[in-house]
């Protein structure tokens, strides 16, 4: 399908401007999400101040109707290519679509009372989320530079926004602040990037791309720097080390639902930008992005694991933790290049990011549960837990040790497959990273333990040990959750196989060399 | 009935305990006797189906694997769910399925505070299904999930119903395996990658059965060396082997006596046994190259785990640092690479596995009466509690190695198969390892009659004169008469385990060259 593509390209550029075809099946699920946006927009404008839970209801209900079309894209199969290969829509983009529209639909259920109660404005934020997720999901099939950016900068200017909701307070304001100053530098610098790598090629279309890396101008030093810089924008978007010291404070200063949806569906999109730019544009110059992922994931998983050691806020904590495991999901991408371990790498990447938006949301949901009552971030508030909370505590059990990947609990299977990736490419580098996961996830299990140990040793520090009232919203949340990462553990080849058919990312652009 | 077994008999043994957790799970947790009768009947039911696989093994054909099942379980990787015992397995199973019940009944009135039967009973019996399942799998990944399932139920056990530095002591455990299994994961993920098939095609698989088949040829010496050290290191620290046994002392001090007990009977099994079915089979040769290292590890484990029981105040750490050193003797076996050598080393897992479990109770119940267990504060035990004491001396005979009675069958042997080594291992070597491991067990005679003659013989310390203390309860003396009668039975006919190890011992050294 993809081989066809030049005559298009041609054709588009030789006549006067003629519309591209538009495959509204293929658009669907971005058409419900910008259908529900502007009736939430309605909504909020016709409605009094003690009907606002409609806006929420409405996002959840968006959420999971643009899972709809989602699946019956994936039912119909077959890939679909639009405006001369700049947006595709294959298995790939189609597992990521409904990781990003899953996440979203829990962010809104974790978001339901905490945004209600905390005297935000309820109504932009649920439009603020939708818009975030819409350039996630445009993300996931954008395959041009410019439908990237595009996307990148749709998913990101809502986030700055959601970062800061908690205006009146000083925190929220950095948050909000550090996080846009930060993303702003960055953009920059990938911009800067991508014309290099525009000027070199003569083309956006990562495809096209791919085949002049693979020429003459990919052995260039211009072509290096376009690809270090160009990676660079994502690096900070995944809060790689050293691109990392956003995270912490915008984590903290968040409300924690948007913290949530931070640390793993805009995480998550920053990985798909990665995996397209890798796979498919810079995949022929392993020599450059190969060493550079290398440090970077080995920095990230390192330093993120030693700051999270010292950490006493639980926020702050799983901000590290996230940047720790970001490290975990970057290792791949330094041995992809390596023959035949592209799609190993794809599919550890992924399997890791399916896995970890289940079992970091649903940490988050009990978090959310658990600073109702105690009112403080502090992971010393959180002693006895098990007393009185006994759910919530196993619950976040679960998710701990998930996270450090204990079997048989959901995280074994996305360290395995990453394990299974590095150790693919048959080689010394492979290997030593092996070896520095593996040491790294032993440093993590230090401190999420840690956690377990206060929930479940530790007294109750106020001796105040009436139960916690678990909203609805939340409750669902943490129990699907939980389920999920229960079942990844014990049955792996459920998220095994979308791992799998992810592989068409590079299958397809290999198929044009 | 033989079909049945043949199908579902390991599937049985393996998740029955994890079906009985789930149920206690929804019972309410003030019915404190519903829930200790549905874990005991549990953990019959293991019992009563492992005892059904005994009767049903061909004994003739011990090097075979029996009752097994090969399904697919994660086909993208290509892990299968494959379960099988042959002689190596069968003796640590029934020692699984056998201790638990014991432990289910000896808490029936001794659940250590925080009082929390629910929950402890649950944690013990998804521990059995993490146990059984290891000595079970023929799988690497499904041997590598079953082999992590253990620690979080002992983290908690150690964490919540410990000592007072309970907390420092579980996360050291947990800190120290998980160290060894992600460093094994990767050697079993090498493995994956590496092995070929006799045409040179990858075999791309974590079967244990076609790995040992392959037995790393055409591997670089180095590569095989390496990925023996990755082993090396799970299996070495589980032991747990000489410079990684630093964990040990530590958790089997502040465990209570139920974790205790598991501890050193079934869960220090788990990385010999690794040993035994993994490392070795799969690569011989870089296992001939480490040998004299494990080896010098082992017999250093001994001398350093005696001198440690010396120079111990505390009769619960005192056992800890006793089971460095009879861990030790196992791996000495194990490191001569023979099939005698072999054979002791697993008769010595099982030996260990009674009289250390049945020395933790008996240190259990003397700290539940006198609520100390500093020797110096002890004594007079067989004034006071007659048949306790009495039996604190026949264990500390049992464990020090006296013929006739189980534990002289683990060591001796162990000691004589350094004498002659596997072909291809330095004799020499070898025999000074023989010479200085048969000085530990004087070492061992020293220590534990020391420890008797201090915690039994004598007069009661002045704190305690006069006190009235309880001999043994109802409950003890049906835990213990079953491992008492055991460790008799072993002493006196040892074939009842020779005989069935030896045939799939003989198979797995083959790949040895003897």
């Amino acid at each position: 399908m993809l081989a066809a593509l030049p005559t298009q390209v041609a054709a588009a550029g030789a006549g006067s401007f003629r519309s591209p075809p538009i495959d509204w099946h293929a658009f669907a699920p971005l058409v419900v999400l910008a259908g529900v946006f502007v009736l939430v927009l309605l909504v909020d404008l016709f409605t009094a101040e003690h009907q606002k839970w409609l806006t929420s209801t409405l996002t959840g209900i968006g959420m999971l109707g643009a899972l709809i079309p989602v699946l019956t894209l994936a039912v119909d199969g077959g890939d679909r290519t639009m405006f001369g290969g700049a947006f595709v829509v294959d298995d790939f983009a189609l597992v990521m679509d409904a990781v990003f529209l899953v996440a979203g639909y829990v962010t809104v259920l974790l978001s339901t009372n905490a945004i209600a109660e905390g005297d935000y404005w309820e109504g932009e934020y649920y439009q603020m989320l939708l818009a975030s997720v819409l350039g996630m999901v445009v993300m996931a099939s954008a395959r041009d530079l410019v439908s990237i950016f595009v996307a990148l900068e749709l998913l990101s200017i809502p986030a700055y926004l959601l970062a800061g909701w908690r205006k009146r307070e000083l925190t929220g304001n950095e948050a909000g602040l550090k996080y846009y100053l930060m993303g702003v530098f960055a953009t920059a610098v990938m911009l800067y990037g991508m014309s290099l790598i525009y000027g070199g090629t003569g083309s956006t279309l990562l495809v096209e791309i791919g085949r002049r890396m693979d020429g003459s101008f990919g052995a260039t030093p211009v072509a290096a720097l376009g690809i270090v810089f160009t990676l660079v924008g994502f690096a900070f978007k995944v809060s790689a080390v050293p691109f990392h010291n956003w995270a912490p404070d915008t984590y903290e200063g968040a409300p924690t639902p948007v913290t949530a949806f931070l640390s793993v569906a805009s995480k998550a999109a920053g990985f798909v930008a990665l995996m397209e730019l890798v796979f498919v544009a810079f995949y022929g110059r392993a020599d450059v992005y190969g060493p550079m992922m290398w440090i970077l994931a080995a920095a990230t998983m390192t330093v993120g694991n030693l700051i999270a050691l010292r950490q006493t806020n639980i926020v702050r904590l799983f901000a590290y933790s996230s940047v720790a495991q970001a490290g975990f999901i970057i290792a791949p991408l330094a041995i992809a290049g390596s023959r035949g371990s592209a799609p190993d790498a794809i599919r550890a990447i992924v399997t890791y990011a399916i896995i970890y938006t289940a079992m970091n949301l649903g940490a988050f949901g009990v978090i959310i549960a658990v600073s109702r009552k105690t009112r403080s971030g502090e992971i010393a508030s959180w002693g006895g837990l098990f007393e009185y909370a006994p759910g919530l505590t196993a619950a976040m059990t679960v998710f701990l040790f998930a996270l450090a990947g204990i079997p048989p609990l959901g995280g074994w299977f996305a360290k395995f497959q990453v394990f299974k990736a590095v150790l693919s490419a048959a080689g010394v580098s492979g290997a030593a990273l092996a070896v520095v996961i593996a040491v790294n996830t032993v440093v993590s299990l230090y401190y999420y333990a840690g956690i377990a140990r206060v929930m479940w040793f530790e007294p109750v520090p106020d001796g105040d040990r009436t139960p916690i009232r678990i909203q609805p919203a939340v409750g669902l949340a943490v129990v699907l959750m939980a389920g999920l990462t229960i079942v990844f553990g014990f049955i792996p080849g459920t998220v095994a196989h979308f791992g799998n058919v992810a592989t068409d990312l590079f299958a397809a652009a290999a198929g044009t060399r | 009935m033989k079909d049945l077994l043949n199908g579902w008999g390991l599937t049985a043994a393996t998740f029955l305990p994890l079906v009985g957790a789930v149920v206690m799970m929804l019972l309410p947790k003030a019915d404190e006797a519903l829930h200790k009768v549905v874990a005991l009947l549990t953990s019959s039911a293991v019992f009563a189906v492992v005892v059904a696989l005994l009767a049903n093994f061909d004994y003739d054909r011990t090097r075979v694997l029996q009752f097994g099942q090969n399904r697919s379980w994660i086909s993208v990787i290509n892990s299968r769910y494959i379960v099988g015992i042959d002689g190596i397995s069968l003796p640590l199973l029934a020692l699984t399925a056998f201790i638990v019940p014991l432990v289910i009944i000896y808490s029936w009135d001794h659940f250590p505070e925080p009082h929390n039967p629910k929950a402890f009973l649950i944690l013990t019996l998804v521990l059995e299904t993490g146990m059984v399942g290891t000595f079970v799998a023929q799988d690497l990944i499904l041997f590598f999930v079953f082999f992590e399932l253990v620690l979080l139920p002992m983290y908690f056990m150690i964490g919540v119903w410990g000592g007072e530095q309970r907390q420092y002591a579980s996360i050291k455990f947990f800190l120290y395996t998980a160290f060894g299994s992600a460093l094994m994961i990767v050697a079993f993920l090498s493995l994956y990658f590496l092995a070929k098939g006799p045409g040179g095609a990858p075999l791309h698989t974590f079967s244990m059965i076609e790995l040992s088949r392959w037995q790393g040829a055409g591997l670089a010496r180095v590569t095989g060396l390496v990925i023996f050290g990755g082993m090396f290191a799970g299996f070495g620290i589980k032991v747990p082997m000489f410079p990684f046994h630093t964990w040990l002392p530590d958790a089997h001090t502040q465990a209570p006596t139920q974790g205790s007990v598991i501890l050193a009977a079934v869960l220090l099994k788990l990385g010999t046994y690794g040993f035994v079915r993994i490392a070795i089979p799969i690569l011989p040769a870089a296992a001939r190259e480490w040998a004299p290292w494990i080896g010098l590890l082992a017999v250093i484990g001994i001398i350093y785990g005696a001198l440690g029981c010396l120079a111990q105040t505390d009769m619960k750490r005192m056992i800890a640092f006793s089971s460095v050193a009879h861990m030790g003797f196992v791996m000495l076996g194990i490191a001569t690479l023979t099939s005698f050598g072999i054979n002791a080393a697993i008769f010595g897992m099982v030996a260990h596995g009674l009289i250390t479990g049945m020395l933790f109770f008996i240190a259990g119940s003397v700290k539940e009466r006198y609520h100390t267990l500093e020797i110096r504060r002890l004594g007079g035990l067989l004034l006071q509690a007659p048949r306790m004491g009495w039996l604190l001396g026949f264990s500390a005979m049992a464990s020090l190695g006296l013929p006739g009675l189980a534990g002289f069958w683990g060591e001796f042997p162990a000691i004589l198969a350094a004498y002659q080594p596997a072909a291809g291992l330095n004799q020499n070597v070898f025999r000074v390892y023989m010479v200085v491991a048969a000085l530990g067990t004087v070492f061992a005679a020293g220590y534990l009659l020391w420890l008797l003659q201090r915690v039994a013989f004598g007069v009661p310390t002045e704190e305690f004169v006069g006190e009235h203390v309880h001999d043994m309860h109802l409950t003890d003396y049906l835990a213990w008469a079953p491992m008492i009668a055991l460790i008799v039975v072993l002493g006196v006919y040892p074939n009842l385990i020779f005989r069935i190890t030896d045939g799939a011992v003989v198979q797995s050294v083959t790949a040895l060259g003897r």
